[in-house]
């Protein structure tokens, strides 16, 4: 049976360069766009997925999934670890539990990775369109 | 054609002082100095994209109309709200944070800015166990150990290495500078030989073991000025650090412990702390408690997982203790240029830094209760007001869900993500570019922002707005007052 490969994997977001400057240039820029969807993965794992570099992937934990763009990391070795920089397309799946003190958890989610190459990576409208639906 | 110098940057709270514009015709058309980030924001204040117009939502649609009425239809909401929320400040100026905490208390609402999803949990463990801190200016002058734990500011900070720590020049320290170099120079080196080896076919080659299975003396055991970082990941800053240490996510706080036990001079009896041998850690806690000045700076690897502002009591109790046998200082870093200056005004307007709640008439804090992120969640809130901020991009999807189904109002330079979904946008002058104020640096030091060209025509600054507002809001409330 060809069964999907899916991988579990701990979720890590944070700042990067390229998304600090992005926002500069403005949200609905395409250079934040594309820099905030990319998921940076370990080597290994994509070997593990049978993905290459810039393939979609199917991002999943137990707040919701959403579809970005696998990306090699330049910083490996982190076997186990995916980091996807700060904005609207990791905020779909993040921890909101702030554990009473207003900060939610942002850093070291359990969530889990497929490939998903015939699944497009929606844009920012299109995004908040299925997110919020206000129009 | 005008050169300005000696501007403050606005984008993070290192807010370097010493950048050069080139202005022609009102336009900034060149940055000196400045990281990619600082080039970024000043050159994006001759936008094309940039809203120049206020806007109100009708029929689903944002549509221009005159400042007068976008600031009488976000002051109605304002007063109409039971429970508004104003959130953001952290890139304003502190004069415009000091009006939004007046117009929180006209309108009993609740005031919380970004550190709540930030450095929030850092407050919380300052206000649990103290802080050993010093200015920057005394880290560069003296410090001869720097240690960046759970952050990367080669990306979120990119001058702070430059400036403030191991590659600025200091009176008693040195830079690291030129050992970084020759440091890369030997790696490009070692690679070369790796990869002439790879294509000799030399099947039985291992390549060198992974950084962290080497001791750490034969790193730190050199003269001048050193750099150790942990983190989950090899950032960018952890490639210039002479020592890395790669800590397993989340468990940050058993690592301080173990370092805590390690200055007592007591036995761990494990081979392993978070995925660090401890014959290691040893080693690194010998070269912490025999330098003459160290210095940590954490950043959101600490107060973003699971153990939150347990890591970072524990992270200043590890400083506490170091203060014992050497002299040990520690900072967040913070990131907006004036989330600090946020915390500052509110706590002295207020009693709290953040998350203060205004809706019983008097300020109250309960983090938790009163921090934007729970009231969002609970749905409590009726309205809510964004200035300086994109919390839409920031907050969990579950937070920002209720943000944009309550009447909202965003005051910001830019058509940012939270704006593309407000009902009432009112566009802002950019502070430290067209509009002047202060803003406080990581370190708690205040620093003036520059007006250096005019904001376009029609555009006021963040300050100005919030007092049409304030005016407004107290006018309508006089009104209903007098109609009974």
């Amino acid at each position: 049976m060809d069964k999907k490969p899916k991988l579990k994997v701990t979720l890590v977001t944070g700042r990067t360069i390229e998304q600090g400057a992005g926002k500069e240039y403005g949200k609905f820029s395409r250079k934040y766009g594309e820099s905030v969807s990319t998921c940076y993965m370990d080597p290994e794992d994509m070997k593990k997925l049978a993905i290459r570099d810039r393939t979609n992937i199917l991002v999943s934990t137990k707040y919701g999934s959403v579809v970005v763009k696998a990306a090699k990391s330049s910083r490996a070795p982190h076997p186990g670890i995916i980091y996807i920089p700060y904005g609207p397309w990791v905020n779909v799946l993040v921890d909101p539990e702030t554990n009473s003190i207003g900060m939610p958890t942002l850093k070291g989610i359990p969530a889990e990775v497929e490939p998903a190459p015939d699944k497009p990576i929606l844009s920012l409208e299109e995004l908040l369109k299925q997110q919020f639906r206000k129009d | 054609m005008t050169v300005v110098k000696a501007v403050t940057c606005p984008v993070c709270g290192c807010l370097c002082d010493d950048i050069e514009l080139t202005v022609r015709n009102g336009r900034i058309i060149k940055v000196k100095n400045g990281c990619a980030m600082c080039e970024a924001k000043f050159l994006s204040h001759a936008s094309d994209h940039r809203p120049t117009k206020s806007m109100i939502r009708r029929e689903g649609k944002l549509v221009e109309v005159s400042l007068e009425e976008a600031v009488r239809k976000a002051a109605e909401i304002l007063v109409d709200a039971s429970y508004p929320v104003l959130y953001g400040w952290s890139s304003t100026s502190c004069e415009a944070t000091k009006v939004g905490i007046e117009l929180c208390e006209e309108i009993g609402g609740v005031i919380d800015n970004t550190a709540v999803v930030c450095h929030g949990p850092s407050i919380l463990a300052v206000q649990q166990v103290g802080i050993p801190s010093c200015t920057l200016g005394q880290v560069r002058h003296r410090a001869d150990l720097i240690i960046y734990w759970g952050c990367d500011p080669w990306s979120a900070h990119p001058r702070h290495i430059e400036r403030y720590t191991a590659f600025s020049e200091g009176r008693f320290e040195k830079s690291a500078w030129r050992t970084y170099i020759n440091k890369v120079k030997a790696l490009v080196g070692s690679k070369k030989i790796e990869s002439a080896i790879r294509r000799l076919a030399i099947k039985s080659w291992e390549p060198a073991v992974a950084r962290v299975e080497k001791s750490p003396s034969q790193y730190l055991s050199r003269e001048g000025r050193k750099l150790i970082v942990v983190d989950v990941r090899r950032t960018k800053t952890a490639e210039m650090a002479d020592y890395f240490i790669q800590v397993e996510p989340g468990k940050d706080y058993e690592l301080f412990k173990a370092m805590r036990a390690l200055i007592r001079d007591q036995e761990i009896e494990v081979d392993r702390v978070a995925g660090v041998p401890v014959e290691y850690l040893e080693d690194v806690v010998d070269v912490m408690v025999s330098c003459d000045f160290g210095a940590i700076f954490f950043g959101l690897g600490l107060t973003m997982g699971s153990a939150k502002l347990k890591n970072i009591e524990e992270a200043i109790r590890l400083t506490r203790d170091l203060n014992m046998r050497t002299k040990f200082i520690i900072m967040p870093m913070r990131g907006h240029f004036n989330v600090a200056g946020a915390n500052i005004v509110s706590t002295w307007e207020t009693g709290y830094p953040f998350a203060v709640d205004f809706s019983l008439g008097y300020p109250r804090y309960n983090p938790g209760e009163t921090s934007v992120v729970d009231i969002l969640l609970r749905k409590e809130s009726d309205a809510a007001l964004v200035i300086a901020s994109d919390p839409v991009s920031n907050f969990p999807h579950k937070a920002s869900e209720h943000l944009v189904q309550k009447p909202l109002i965003v005051i910001d330079a830019h058509m940012n993500v939270t704006a593309s979904m407000a009902d009432v946008f009112i566009p802002a002058a950019m502070v430290g570019i067209e509009a002047e104020g202060t803003a406080y640096r990581m370190d708690h030091v205040p620093i003036p922002l520059k007006k250096v060209v005019d904001p376009p025509e029609g555009v006021f600054s963040d300050e100005e707005i919030l007092r049409l507002i304030l005016s407004e809001v107290r006018k309508i409330k006089k009104e209903r007052m007098e109609a009974g």
